[in-house]
């Protein structure tokens, strides 16, 4: 397997709690990678220990090779770590192009350009994720599933090699969950590994290539979509069977 | 605002502050003014870490009274002319402010506010138990000899209209800059920001350092101006409110905001303290305060949004 994310004996507790425990995985390059599991199994405390948002106590991180664990955030989205957030996060004081030019003008051009000039560049992505009406709306006045796509492009702003989709189709309807996961698969086709964790299982399973459950902050099963599901453990800990 | 309006209308605000004190006006024009222009730079300085970045800083008084005694440091010891003065004393703003964003690194909202507000008697303590700078009793200054202007308070009041329009230049390069987006970012969440790229840490310390900076800058010629200095009315707690009062009555966010309410907050202050009481100054402040944050959030540069919008 090409490795594009190592994940070896990760750990983070929080007090008394015990959130993550010994996580290793690897992801490969172009892959399309399904995180699944009951909540407060340690799904985003485990993305928030590969985005840098979180510091892992236990355990590192590499990412194409390259020991990422006491980096920050922001250093390892300039190495190509992008993320969505679960619950939607815009820079609500600007409107939707002025969201991508943040990572565009501190990832891509580092400050090397004048503000203006990005929006050229915001407005091709925004037309990607089929946003691009709402190019010059506040982002506070956007609808939930216009959010979850400015999250995505957001994060396609910084030219991510890996992008990690954390719950992007929570609250959506069934159209709506069809529109994210094209543009998911859609991204994965152009080279980008995804790593998707989501609780509408049709879409994990279709999405996913391997996935792997977690629970009580530990990995209890990892496959393929089809042996996920017919797994006990998992059937057990997630799926209520 | 267009590049070439904001550099016509500073050069025209400079042209102005350093020239019309050798009009023959009242002096007192020019001993209320030199004031109102102070509160301009410590409004414009609390805008960049408090409106652009959003963090509220209650320390004004701190980075104001560090600049002042720096100055008198440097008047003492090396009898350093104003321009030196005003420079070492940005530097010493400028380090506490770095020092303030380094100790509460991990600190947001009301939790940094606080800290802020310690490192103002921190200040004021030192000051009062070192005998060099006059300690608790303070100290008199020797105005040296003033050239070109007619009187000190007329050059004081020409070098804060100088440093007016420096600070607001200041402060609306980094707004309009990449600088102003990442601190927009921040403010607005910074774990986004982060993720989106933006060095947080840095800019957060970038804009302590910058406010402290001008802050220190502004307290700077204050000894002169009074021809004393002494820690109670140095690290006083108007400042404060003068300042944050001035960025939001005005507008916060924006660099023409703490303008617009540095001068309406600071004209009304000299009004009432020449028609009522120095007393009511307070009252005042707080009083249009309230009435902003309730009403106008936005400030009045809000206010003249909507208006233009309908």
């Amino acid at each position: 397997m090409n490795g594009l994310l190592k994940i070896q004996n990760v750990s983070k507790t929080f007090g008394g709690f015990t959130a993550l425990s010994g996580v290793s995985l690897e992801i490969a390059q172009g892959e399309r990678f399904g995180l699944i599991g009951p909540n407060g199994s340690g799904k985003t405390t485990l993305i928030n220990c590969v985005s840098g948002t979180l510091r892992n106590e236990a355990g590192s991180i590499e990412f194409d090779g390259e020991d990422v664990t006491r980096l920050p955030a922001y250093q390892r989205t300039r190495r190509g770590i992008a993320r969505s957030f679960q619950i939607p996060r815009p820079f609500h004081s600007m409107t939707v192009a002025e969201n991508l030019a943040v990572p565009l003008e501190y990832v891509v051009h580092k400050g090397s350009l004048h503000m203006a000039d990005t929006r050229a560049e915001a407005l091709e992505l925004l037309r990607q994720m089929k946003l691009a009406e709402k190019a010059d709306t506040p982002s506070r006045n956007l609808s939930q599933v216009e959010l979850r796509k400015l999250e995505l492009a957001r994060a396609m702003a910084a030219r991510p090699r890996l992008l990690i989709s954390d719950e992007a189709m929570a609250g959506l309807s069934g159209s709506e969950v069809e529109e994210v996961l094209e543009i998911l698969f859609e991204l994965n086709r152009r080279g980008i590994t995804i790593i998707m964790i989501e609780h509408i299982m049709q879409a994990v399973m279709r999405f996913s290539q391997r996935v792997v459950c977690l629970d009580a902050g530990r990995i209890i099963c990892e496959g393929a979509p089809a042996d996920i599901v017919q797994n006990p453990e998992v059937q057990r800990a997630y799926l209520g069977a | 605002m267009s590049r070439m309006k904001f550099w016509i209308g500073s050069a025209v605000a400079l042209i102005l502050g350093v020239g019309l004190p050798f009009a023959p006006i009242n002096e007192y024009v020019f001993y209320a003014g030199y004031m109102v222009l102070t509160f301009v730079v410590m409004a414009t300085a609390w805008n960049i870490l408090g409106g652009y970045a959003g963090y509220v800083n209650f320390g004004p008084p701190a980075f104001f009274g560090i600049g002042s005694y720096a100055a008198v440091v440097l008047f003492k010891s090396l009898n350093a002319p104003l321009a030196v003065q005003i420079a070492g004393a940005a530097l010493m703003g400028g380090l506490l402010g770095l020092g303030v964003g380094l100790l509460t690194l991990r600190l947001r909202g009301i939790f940094f506010a606080i800290a802020t507000v310690a490192i103002v008697f921190i200040m004021e303590t030192l000051m009062v138990n070192w005998r060099y700078v006059g300690g608790a009793t303070g100290l008199q200054l020797l105005r040296p000899p003033v050239e070109l202007y007619a009187s000190y308070t007329r050059m004081l009041f020409a070098v804060m209209a100088a440093m007016s329009v420096a600070a607001v230049a200041l402060a609306r390069y980094i707004q309009t800059s990449w600088l102003g987006r990442g601190l927009r970012a921040l403010r607005d969440s910074e774990e986004a920001a982060e993720s989106a790229g933006v060095p947080t840490l840095k800019l957060k310390l970038f804009a302590c350092a910058v406010s402290g900076a001008l802050m220190g800058a502004a307290g700077a010629p204050m000894p002169m101006y009074l021809s004393f200095i002494e820690p109670p009315s140095t690290f006083d707690l108007n400042y404060t409110v003068g300042s944050l009062g001035g960025a939001i009555i005005g507008g916060v966010g924006h660099w023409a905001g703490p303008i617009v309410g540095a001068i309406l907050l600071g004209t009304l202050q000299q009004v009432v303290t020449v028609t009522i009481s120095s007393e009511m100054n307070v009252l005042v402040v707080g009083v249009l305060l309230v009435v902003f944050v309730v009403a106008a959030p936005e400030g009045v540069l809000g206010l003249f949004k909507k208006a233009f919008k309908k």
